[in-house]
């Protein structure tokens, strides 16, 4: 047992780094729904309060969602998000088995081509990939927010090292069996790289539903927002930013990852460990 | 029910010749088990046969006909993998169906739901469904159909694997090792089910394997590959008792077999150092290299003699190392009867008949013999 006292002690150490680690992630969070709570008055009055002397969580949520169509700019989102990860999927898995699996002149310059791609920021496309839509006529639909994102590099990176991982024999095995090629993508690799799928879906889905800058720049009808450009409405209307209403919207477009979340926490943290990315 | 006729099959990877011109035919029906040692391109070759690898010259003919360039499934050919690749998302039912499904059903009766609601696609399920019961009755893994591989043992799902090749009815069988990652017992008995399994089908089998006990017991015929080249193809006896050259005498048999340097005289007479054998041959004088089987070696009698550096008695059977005097050569002989060990370390007489030993030239290749008259005569004493 003498060896037992620097445990203990280095694993309180941790505990607590992890928790003010936590504390600071987390504090805006808790921000966010003490002010959905709270009254006008209380918001702006000069002391500090976490807890409010009154409820007005319902009040600002019939406020919210009498101000801004929130149910819409919800579907947006969802018909958003789901559209650019499955469009991701349908060419990020062909890709990655072609990368992974078949042979052919010029494999690794086309894979160190994709890893080159993640490097660039999307910011750094804009503006062309801005002209180009323009010149397209697609500006201000759902084509804008949904297209620049359809090839996603970091997905055919992701699905590429995952099947690297499926043995060689399986996809013979299919060919022999008469599969063709597209169909062991979507009948032998699909299934076995699930948790991969997963992983880069819920990477894929937060990005997206979260993303502020594209939707900002080519949307400008009212009825496309997605869930971010609805919060910032209430910041923009003339008679001054209404707090709690805000904080109320923010929590509603935020309650269908948190939601999600709860339910796939497995598999989320199943796909982290597994990619690697923290 | 094929034959496959292989001319002059050549592979390279990277510039790296994997295989150097490989003829071979393989008759109807035939067992033929592909032997070698690691790295000698036996699975290459399989997997040229089977179309999943290109050659880059020679020509694969499957019962007459030309297959180059037709996909895997359309040769008719079914494979079985050292690793069994089974769809782990698959049941067992559903694994073995995949080839029936992908045969019988089109594409659009294939697809998840519509395809269901297609009038056609009932009936058909049904014969599939026949058909893989069928198959899992003989194999004895009905009671595994619902089961996902992750939930079979490797015995299990090499039978499983086995079943997926058989239900398609295929023109021949390529196994790839199916039976190393099995133990040792369940591989001893998987060896009779095999060979079973062929005289019911009566169909070709080609079985790579690098256990020779394996190839030995299961086939009709053993090819014996080297270095990416055929270098022998016989029954199993052929290969066993009149080797062609001495990497396939010393590949087949366990323990290896015997060699001890040697030399012939102008007149064809072969020494071992020290020791004139009562054999000649008509090869130019020189070195050579003299294979005796370790069950060939008599002890107690005979103009050699080695010192015991080994013991390995088996129960039924023994084998003895001598260190060889006089040349500094290790021997081993086979003892079928272990009551009469010698001792360690004790020095013992041996010799051979002279029909028990197989000479080789510097270069590996077998050199006939002719046997003295007198010595044949006396032959069955030796007995
Ligand atoms: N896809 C490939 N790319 C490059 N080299 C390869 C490839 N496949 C096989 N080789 C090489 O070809 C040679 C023969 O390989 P092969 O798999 O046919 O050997 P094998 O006789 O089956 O050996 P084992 O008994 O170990 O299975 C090896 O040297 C191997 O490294
Ligand atoms: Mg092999």
């Amino acid at each position: 047992m003498s060896n037992a006292h620097p445990i203990p002690f280095r694993a309180i150490l941790r505990h607590v780094l992890l928790i003010a680690g936590a504390a600071v992630m987390l504090a805006p969070f808790i921000w966010m729904i003490s002010t959905a709570s709270k009254p006008q008055t209380e918001i702006f009055s000069s002391e500090l309060h976490l807890i409010p002397y009154r409820f007005a969580l319902a009040e600002n949520l019939r406020e919210a969602f009498a101000k801004a169509n929130l149910l819409r700019f919800l579907l947006n989102g969802i018909i958003v998000t789901v559209s650019i990860f499955v469009l991701q999927v349908m060419v990020a898995l062909p890709a990655a088995y072609a990368l992974a699996k078949l042979r052919f002149f010029g494999r690794e310059t086309l894979f160190a081509l994709v890893l080159f791609g993640i490097l660039i920021p999307p910011q750094a496309t804009a503006v062309p990939v801005f002209l180009l839509l323009h010149k397209a006529g697609l500006l201000d639909s759902y084509a804008a927010l949904v297209l620049p994102f359809t090839i996603s590099v970091f997905g055919i990176f992701l699905m590429r090292q995952f099947f690297k991982t499926v043995p060689d024999d399986l996809v013979d095995a299919a060919r022999m069996d008469g599969i063709s090629e597209f169909g062991i993508v979507w009948r032998v690799m699909l299934p076995a790289a699930i948790p991969a799928v997963t992983a880069f879906g819920i990477f894929s889905v937060v990005a997206h539903w979260n993303d502020y800058f594209w939707p900002l720049i080519v949307l400008n009808s009212e009825h496309l927002r997605t869930p971010p450009l609805a919060v910032a409405h209430f910041r923009n209307s003339e008679a001054g930013t209404s707090y709690g209403p805000l904080m109320a919207a923010a929590m509603v477009i935020i309650a269908p990852l948190v939601i999600a979340f709860l339910f796939a926490q497995r598999r989320f943290i199943e796909g982290i460990t597994l990619t690697g990315i923290k | 029910m094929a034959q496959i006729e292989l001319s002059a099959i050549r592979k390279s990877f990277d510039g790296n010749d994997v295989l150097k011109g490989i003829d071979f035919r393989i008759a109807d029906g035939e067992f033929i088990s592909l032997v070698g040692p690691s790295g000698c391109g036996k699975s290459t070759l399989l997997r040229i046969i089977a179309g999943l690898e290109p050659q880059n010259s020679g020509e694969v003919h499957i019962d007459g006909r030309p297959v180059d360039g037709i996909r895997p499934s359309a040769r008719n050919l079914a494979m079985v993998f050292q690793s069994y690749a089974l769809y782990p998302h698959l049941s067992t039912f559903d694994n073995i169906a995949v080839p029936l499904r992908m045969r019988r059903l089109s594409a659009i009766e294939r697809l998840p739901l519509l395809g269901a609601l297609l009038p056609g696609r009932r009936a058909k399920e049904r014969h599939i469904r026949a058909d893989i019961e069928g198959i899992a009755e003989q194999l004895d893994i009905a009671p595994l159909l619902r089961r996902k591989p992750g939930q079979l043992s490797g015995g299990q799902r090499q039978r499983v694997a086995v079943g997926r090749a058989m239900v398609r009815e295929p023109l021949a069988f390529l196994f790839d090792e199916p039976l190393s990652n099995l133990d040792a017992k369940l591989r001893v008995h998987m060896r009779a089910e095999l060979a079973e399994l062929h005289r019911r089908l009566k169909a070709t089998f080609v079985y790579v394997t690098h256990d020779q006990a394996e190839a030995m017991t299961m086939s009709s015929r053993i090819a014996v590959m080297m270095g990416g080249e055929l270098i022998q193809a016989g029954t199993p006896a052929e290969i066993y008792h009149e080797p062609g050259d001495i990497r396939v005498a010393e590949f087949i048999g366990s323990p290896k077999i015997n060699v001890l340097p040697g030399r012939i005289r102008k007149d064809g007479g072969v020494d071992v150092p020290g020791t004139a054998l009562k054999l000649t041959c008509n090869a130019a004088a020189g070195d050579c290299r003299i294979g005796v089987r370790p069950e060939r070696i008599e002890l107690g009698t005979g103009p050699f003699s080695g010192t015991v550096i080994h013991l390995e008695n088996l129960g039924a059977e023994a084998f003895v190392h001598l260190a060889v005097e006089g040349t500094g050569s290790r021997l081993i002989a086979r003892l079928a009867d272990v009551r009469h060990l010698p001792a360690m370390a004790s020095s013992v007489a041996f010799g051979f008949a002279p029909d028990a030993v197989r000479l080789f030239d510097p270069a590996g290749k077998r050199i006939e013999l002719r046997l003295e008259q007198a010595e044949r005569i006396r032959e069955p004493a030796h007995v």
